[in-house]
């Protein structure tokens, strides 16, 4: 048998918003109330890691990841990309469809679930097609990849440009309740455009992405939600607009959630005045206005999850012009730590992190047992050393790309273990 | 008893009584085919003509065979061959057929309320045979015949319809059919293929949550056809995902009701919406459903005629 105890920890559970110094205790990978004192010891098999001055929170869950297996896996792999999240303190990641082959079969899907299976790192939750080969001109087989075991869908990289396509993969998504993770933007008003439109855009002389076609793609699918009366789950959010259009559609009932990534309540498009194409994304990095209404918007309540959008991208793919380099940055890695500085600015709780980044994916998700710590719970735990002082820099970076705007930064805040089904998979 | 309109339009314009007194009616003509000599002179005389704009085997020679058996002089025009393809409307159509003062039409059009639309510029009856996806009433009849003739207390019945309800005119028409006699209707499909509201007059109709929920211990249950087609334009992803998941299986079947009776309005796609060897064993009611819908048919013409022939 497999016995855990993490001693002395500041315990953080999202699900009674409770905030306790107090022991965890991992028996066979579930999570169990303590058994009595003298059992637990060495001589009982329980192995003891520390926690003292640590915050014990549940297993973090980075709900949007590109992993770029099967088809690119010079950019990277399963294995690297879990490597990344695990030294990032994730237990769980979930991976975008975007691959070669497409994620938009139950063989794709089932590949992804073995691999995972057979690394026995962190878990892996695929995330199918909404539209066969994320070509938005008919729906994937939605029943059979959710039968193989994808817990959600999406076409991310690109929007569902058909308005009635995309309401009936709601619909049709809704009767399997498998949540619809959308990528909300009008294409052709993004156009060839590169960074946000607006004055760096002007000095830099380069083609613009207006804000509007965030605001306009998350309107339409927030709409087409709200009349459908079905779930759905907008990603990576980045405009004050958008988020006014989300927060209105939460007040009228509208069974909508979004996520933020740390890029956008820690960067701005300030960042790109030097044409620097690792901080090139999309959507892309907004203005100061914008970043605000982010961290209000975390802090209110209207964006329930910060996931990545962690989009790996080679060397020598980023190392080109602005308008000829990917969109997309790695995130696995400094995503905790980025959302740690909203707690030291005392914007956030902790307990608020552990529902953003644990708890709430894993209710969007229907994915069971994870997002808490308590007892009957998946012994899934990510221990924080909250003063600890590191910089993040190009050789420490696991992922097998490079593409980070925040390389050389210094942070305040790291992952110390990492356990996932009671196993420990780093420590400090 | 009796039947006080010109036109069998739309299961929503009849009550309860309306319906058994349809019912009843087609009993007594159900007799007539059974016989040796399945000819009766009560339409002698009396003028009918089929209109089918939209392709049907089945329901038109149902309505022949009808009109045969009850002496009727009867016309059929099909789509292809009528003047339809020149460009002439659905009214001068009419209009024209009219002016040889028929004493009923038999419609079947691929738009919703074309019988409405002939029954007001025609003093002929008007029998909907399907109209687009709004109704076919006396599909709903016949079933309510084939279900009466082994249930007796409707108000008891659990009536699962599973399948392509928004684009169903046999749903739309059995809904209000059997709630208005009192039985309780449960909708299964993919949502993308429900109704916006599943409301029907106050009916006791309810949306399953799944396959299993719309089945069990079911008294009724009718599947629907599901087209080739609605993968196309996104309601399903393929006709491999709804056998999958949206057909009805001997397993399924087992969580019904012991005496479950399995209707189909057909034509059949074997293995997608039900498992071929669910009709193989015979477990449906498909060919009672046929045999019953020349007795309805007779009985439609023979009640609306009828009607003509004391106020027309
Ligand atoms: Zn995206």
């Amino acid at each position: 048998m497999d016995k855990l105890l993490i001693k002395n920890g500041i315990v953080i559970d999202p699900l009674t918003k409770t905030e306790v110094k107090r022991d965890v205790y991992i028996e066979n990978g579930i999570i169990k109330d303590l058994p009595a004192k003298k059992s637990i010891s060495e001589k009982y098999g329980v192995k003891t890691i520390s926690a003292e001055g640590l915050i014990v929170f549940p297993g973090l869950i980075d709900m949007h990841v590109h992993l770029r297996e099967p088809g690119y896996e010079y950019k990277e792999t399963i294995k690297s990309g879990m490597e990344a999240a695990i030294s990032g303190g994730f237990t769980s990641i979930c991976c975008m469809p975007n691959t070669n082959p497409v994620n938009d079969s139950e063989e794709v899907t089932r590949f992804l679930i073995d691999k995972a299976k057979n690394l026995a790192l962190i878990n892996l939750f695929p995330i199918g097609a909404i539209s066969k080969g994320l070509k938005g001109g008919s729906l994937a087989d939605i029943g059979k990849l959710k039968e193989a075991g994808a817990v959600a869908l999406s076409d991310d990289g690109n929007p569902v440009e058909d308005s009635a396509l995309m309401g009936r993969a709601l619909l049709y998504a809704d009767t399997f309740n498998i949540p619809v993770i959308s990528h909300s933007e009008d294409i052709k008003l993004r156009g060839k455009g590169v960074i946000n439109e607006g004055v760096i855009s002007e000095r830099l002389g380069v083609i613009g992405i207006p804000s509007i076609a965030e605001d306009i793609g998350t309107a339409r699918d927030v709409i087409l939600a709200g009349y459908y009366g079905v779930k759905l789950h907008v990603a990576h959010v980045s405009t004050a607009g958008s988020i006014d259009i989300i927060k209105r559609a939460k007040k009228t009932g509208a069974k909508v959630t979004c996520e933020t990534c740390p890029h956008y309540f820690s960067l701005t498009e300030e960042s790109m005045l030097d044409y620097n194409t690792n901080a090139k994304m999309n959507p892309p990095l907004r203005t100061e206005t914008d970043k605000k209404a982010v961290i209000e918007a975390i802090k209110d309540g209207t964006i329930d999850v910060i996931a990545t959008d962690h989009a790996p991208h080679s060397k020598d793919e980023k190392d080109d012009t602005l308008d000829a380099a990917p969109f997309g940055i790695i995130g696995l890695e400094t995503s905790l730590p980025l959302t740690l500085r909203l707690f030291h600015d005392n914007k956030i709780s902790l307990i608020r992190i552990a529902e953003l980044m644990s708890l709430n994916p894993a209710k969007i998700l229907n994915i069971s047992r994870r997002g808490s710590v308590s007892n009957g719970y998946i012994g899934d735990i990510t221990v924080v050393d909250l003063n600890k002082k590191w910089q993040f820099t190009e050789r420490g970076i696991k992922s097998l790309s490079k593409n980070s705007p925040f390389i050389g930064e210094y942070f305040k805040g790291k992952s110390s273990f990492v356990i996932a089904g009671g196993k420990i998979l780093k420590e400090n | 008893m009796s039947f006080q309109k010109k036109d069998l339009i739309s299961i929503k314009d009849l009550s309860a009584s309306d319906i058994n007194y349809f019912v009843e009616t087609a009993k007594e003509f159900k007799k007539i085919s059974l016989k040796d000599i399945k000819k009766v002179p009560t339409l002698r005389g009396k003028t009918v003509v089929n209109i089918f704009y939209e392709p049907s085997t089945r329901t038109r020679s149902s309505f022949e065979i009808a009109q045969k058996r009850l002496s009727a002089d009867s016309l059929s025009i099909a789509v292809s061959q009528s003047s339809v393809v020149k460009g002439e409307s659905l009214k001068d159509t009419l209009l024209n057929i009219e002016a040889m003062k028929p004493d009923a039409f038999v419609i079947r059009h691929s738009e919703s309320g074309a019988a409405h639309f002939i029954s007001k510029i025609t003093k002929a009856s008007v029998i909907n045979a399907g109209d687009g996806i709004n109704e076919h009433p006396t599909q709903c009849l016949l079933d309510i015949m084939t279900v009466a003739e082994e249930k007796k207390d409707f108000k008891s019945l659990k009536v699962a319809i599973i399948g392509d309800i928004y684009h169903s005119r046999v749903a739309r028409s059995d809904i209000y059919g059997f709630s208005k006699l009192g039985a309780e209707i449960y909708l299964y499909a993919p949502h993308s293929l429900l109704p916006m509201k599943a409301e029907y007059g106050g009916g006791k109709v309810f949306i399953a949550k799944n396959m299993e929920e719309a089945v069990k211990n079911a008294d009724v249950i009718i599947m629907l056809r599901i087209q080739k087609e609605r993968a196309s334009y996104y309601f399903i992803p393929s006709i491999e995902e709804y056998r999958n998941f949206f057909r009805l299986t001997p397993e399924l079947l087992s969580k019904a009701d012991k005496k479950v009776m399995v209707l189909h309005p057909g034509p059949v796609n074997r293995d997608v919406e039900i498992s071929g060897s669910i009709i193989n064993e015979n477990k449906t009611h498909i060919f009672k459903q046929v045999e019953n819908g020349v007795a309805v048919r007779m009985a439609c013409l023979y009640i609306l005629i009828g009607y003509q022939k004391l106020h027309g």
